[in-house]
């Protein structure tokens, strides 16, 4: 009821687009998390303007101006003392109960959800699916319930979609979880919430919400794509689906690590002093253990990712890297 | 008397080494005050560099690297040198004595020393996290200080800082609270305690308690550095979540090391500048009490998101509503205060009224943080950033103020120009609000704090924003160039400017050294009817005063005894 009472506000949110607080309501949780939100917004302003719009008539009225002398009051009532203690109380006791409410739904998802691991490192996400594909865009199916499970390589960081009102941190050791399920189409922003070092505010992804047999297209094709697609354009989805971009670029603007812009084949300076011609080898040895030989004048911040890409994914890639 | 005023303990003595090895608990109130504000301008020129570079997409003028050192400095420098010393350290140094009847504090000569601990620990604070481009926030969060960061080296180093500044923090605490139990004069029984003092004194019993944590947890981070014992560093076996519970356990607690001491400012002013008896006296001081109390058991709303249980989750929320209830109602008593009495509009009373609609909103926004559900989605995001600053500046900021306004004719005998004090009071408010009411839609919209580069729709909030902070910055300087003229050349203060009955106005214009010749007669802190406005005075003088003290009222026989 109190929803519908709140609706004759036209600013409130409406089906699919967002409103002056919230972006669009895509997901199960967001229409009771914006309900809660109004609740306290109206509980709040009432109590706040009563207290500001009390003071300053007070202040107005018994300004010295016009009350040379203070009248004669009580300094103590137990009476209001009382009952201004007991009545914010009654509605915060409502705010904690709905917030708990709302909290053990959070942490309940249906036994039949969908299941999809968020793997997080500095500074880009991996989405692994239950048949092992991976990709850097977080694909979903419309209205069904999808469980995400989260960690981390490196340091902490926090998956955060503001259209589905949810976040998460992903602890390195631990694997936390959060649940939702989409509902509506499109493409919603993925933050990372949790300070994370340099190119915190810029690991960045997207959720793409799509229908089942859209996403049932995406995964089949997802999961094979480097025996379909021809090497050069699979080697540019592992670039792409690994985070690559987030240090380097392949235009030859400086990043955080060394441009691949015609680099492959030629010859590096190391930070020892010494050389090394960027061959297959070379890449391979960087992605397993990046701190072997390092680029002079950059950081040494590249993550490894051993486990994480077989000879087939380097192959392409380094095919990618080729053209560049 | 104009023979005591001829010795005071501005002038009882000269030179740098007067003042920097005094006993005078008045002397070490202003050196603490000069360093804490030194400390705020340079914390709000790393707060004006953010807001230009924030105020279109993109790099502006600093890089990303530079941009994460900026926040780490503002936030660190502003918490542990400015909020946290501000009202406590400076205002209590200089008012606490006097407003209890005592000569000094219990322990002078540890009061010294925790000012020198503070300035060494400031120096050395300051200079390792400039040195090494600290870039870890403020809350130093494991794993990303401890291995991660660039100048992970240097969080040992920061935070040992912090642990030099907790213990000066401490050793105030110790010593307000030994003051309060021991030194207090015949008659000054605790429920004729003023409300300041009830909220330093609360203050106190937190910082004794809570800060030796922040030590415990530079120790844990050293022994896993040196002897690789795994604590935080999940590659060791140890668990980063474990960091963040030692980090609120205490700096939650610190929150209200921030915000009681500017309670406490405020009963004073209410009372003072509506010339009536503070309403509810025992409820307010009970409610100091009850959040220093209880300050200690909602840490844990800090980590909603973070992985721990959710069982605790739910016991930390329900906790943190207890803390808005006694809050509630301070609020409600200082509006109730103001109710029948006759209101003076000067500079302290608008910063009184800054503090009811800034901590307002702030105390009021906390209510979406603590709710479960809502917290989610509003976690680490600009509503956060947004909601820490109205509490934090509403509070400590507004209470800093207030007070300095206030004491300021105690201090150095001279009136600051009214007219200009009221103008850049509003300014600053204004500022303030046009500066941080955008960036709760900032946040509820979805924009994470801590980011250097935003999407393209937050960038209507943050130009309000970096507007509204140019104003907070000149509002602040006006301030400082006022206060420091009028030293010199301000008119001449009476020794009651005021009104103000609690026991620092019985004293001469500019204190003598020692405060008090004889041990005051105590009464009613809030019995306003025993100073009356004198004319030719332009202040308020004894109705009736102590034979052959001039500035000294007799209390009333019956009052302060219903309690």
């Amino acid at each position: 009821m109190i929803p519908k009472m709140l609706s004759f506000f036209h600013f409130l949110p409406q089906d699919g687009e967002g409103d002056f607080f919230f972006p669009a309501q895509a997901s199960n949780l967001a229409k009771f998390n914006d309900w809660l939100f109004y609740y306290i917004l109206i509980v709040s302003a009432v109590f706040f303007f009563a207290i500001m719009l009390s003071a300053g008539y007070f202040s107005w009225k018994y300004h010295k101006s016009r009350c040379p002398e203070p009248q004669p009051s009580p300094s103590h009532s137990n009476t209001i003392e009382f009952v201004w203690s007991v009545i914010p109380t009654i509605f915060l006791a409502y705010m904690f109960w709905q917030g708990f409410v709302g909290f053990m739904n959070r942490q309940n998802p249906p036994a039949d959800a969908y299941q999809v691991h968020a793997q997080g490192q500095k500074w880009s996400w991996i989405f692994q699916y239950p048949d092992g594909t991976e990709s850097n865009v977080l694909h979903l199916p419309l209205n069904r319930p999808i469980e995400v499970s989260l960690g981390s390589n490196d340091v902490l960081h926090s998956l955060f979609i503001p259209a589905f009102r949810t976040k998460m941190d992903a602890v390195p050791g631990r694997l936390t979880s959060l649940w939702f399920t989409p509902t509506m189409i499109g493409e919603f922003e993925i933050f990372c919430a949790e300070y994370c070092g340099t190119e915190h505010s810029s690991m960045i992804t997207t959720c793409k919400v799509e229908t089942q047999a859209e996403f049932d297209a995406w995964l089949e094709e997802a999961g094979d794509f480097i025996s379909k697609l021809p090497p050069v354009e699979a080697g540019k989805r592992v670039f792409a689906m690994k985070g690559c971009a987030a240090c380097h670029t392949v235009d030859g603007a400086v990043g955080i690590g060394p441009t691949f812009k015609g680099s492959f084949g030629t010859e590096r300076k190391l930070t020892d002093g010494s050389k090394v011609t960027m061959d297959y080898d070379y890449v391979y040895e960087s992605l397993m253990d990046p701190q072997a030989k390092l680029r002079e004048g950059f950081p040494p911040v590249m993550p490894t990712f051993q486990g994480q890409m077989d000879d087939e994914k380097i192959r392409v890639l380094v095919e990618y890297l080729k053209t560049l | 008397m104009s023979s005591e005023q001829n010795v005071n303990y501005l002038n009882c003595s000269k030179g740098f080494s007067s003042w920097f090895w005094t006993l005078d608990h008045k002397r070490l109130g202003l050196m603490y005050l000069w360093s804490t504000i030194a400390a705020m301008f340079l914390g709000g020129i790393f707060a004006l560099t953010m807001r230009v570079e924030l105020f279109a997409p993109g790099a502006q003028i600093v890089s990303a690297d530079q941009f994460n050192q900026l926040f780490t400095l503002h936030g660190a420098i502003m918490v542990f040198l400015v909020i946290i010393p501000s009202v406590p350290a400076a205002l209590g140094n200089f008012v606490l004595p006097m407003m209890l009847g005592a000569k000094d504090v219990a322990f002078p000569k540890l009061n010294r020393f925790s000012y020198h601990l503070w300035l060494l620990g400031a120096i050395f604070f300051v200079s390792s996290m400039l040195a090494t481009g600290l870039d870890t926030g403020w809350t130093f969060y494991a794993p990303y200080s401890t291995v991660h960061s660039p100048a992970y080296t240097a969080v040992v180093l920061a935070v040992f800082g912090a642990f030099i500044l907790g213990f000066s923090s401490i050793f105030t605490g110790l010593n307000f609270v030994a003051t309060v139990h021991k030194m207090r004069p015949p008659g000054m029984t605790w429920f004729r305690l003023p409300l300041f003092i009830w909220a330093i004194y609360a203050t106190g019993l937190i910082q004794i308690l809570a800060t030796p944590v922040i030590g415990i947890t530079m120790l844990l981070i050293a022994v896993e550095r040196i002897l690789e014992i795994g604590i935080f560093n999940p590659a060791l076996g140890g668990d980063p979540v474990l960091f963040q519970h030692m980090f609120w356990f205490y700096s939650h607690p610190a929150v209200y090391i921030m915000i009681l001491p500017a309670m406490g400012v405020m009963s004073e002013l209410f009372s003072t500048f509506a010339r009536k008896k503070i309403f509810g006296y025992s409820f307010i001081a009970m409610s100091s009490v009850a959040i220093a109390v209880v300050s200690f058991i909602v840490w844990g709303h800090h980590m909603f998101v973070s992985g721990q249980s959710p069982l605790v989750s739910i016991v930390f929320s329900a906790m943190t509503f207890f803390v808005a209830i006694p809050t509630a109602i301070k609020i409600f008593s200082w509006v109730a205060t103001l109710y029948k009495g006759s209101i003076n509009m000067a500079t302290p009373m608008i910063y009184a009224m800054g503090f009811l609609w800034l901590f307002g909103i702030g105390g009021l926004t906390g209510l979406w943080l603590t709710t479960l559900e809502t917290d989610i989605h509003l976690h680490d995001t600009y509503f956060v950033v947004a909601h820490f600053h109205f509490v934090m500046v509403g509070s400590a900021l507004m209470g800093f103020l207030g007070g300095i306004h206030y004491w300021w004719p105690k201090m150095f005998g001279r009136m600051y120009p009214e007219r200009k004090g009221q103008v850049a009071a509003v300014g600053l408010i204004v500022g303030f609000n046009v500066t941080f009411l955008p960036q709760f839609v900032a946040g509820t919209q979805g924009m994470p704090r801590r980011y250097f580069d935003y999407a393209e729709r937050f960038e209507i909030y943050n130009q309000i924003s970096t507007f509204g902070a140019f104003l907070m910055g000149l509002s602040l300087l006006t301030i400082l160039i006022y206060l420091i003229r009028s030293i010199k050349r301000g008119k001449l203060a009476p020794a009651n400017p005021w009104g103000g009955a609690t026991l620092e106005w019985h004293t001469a214009p500019i204190p003598d050294p020692h405060n008090f010749d004889n041990a005051p007669q105590v009464g009613d802190p809030y019995d306003m009817e025993i100073f009356k406005w004198d004319e030719t005075e332009k202040g308020y003088v004894p109705v009736n005063p102590v034979p052959g003290l001039p500035y000294i009222a007799q209390p009333k026989a019956d009052s302060g005894d219903s309690h």
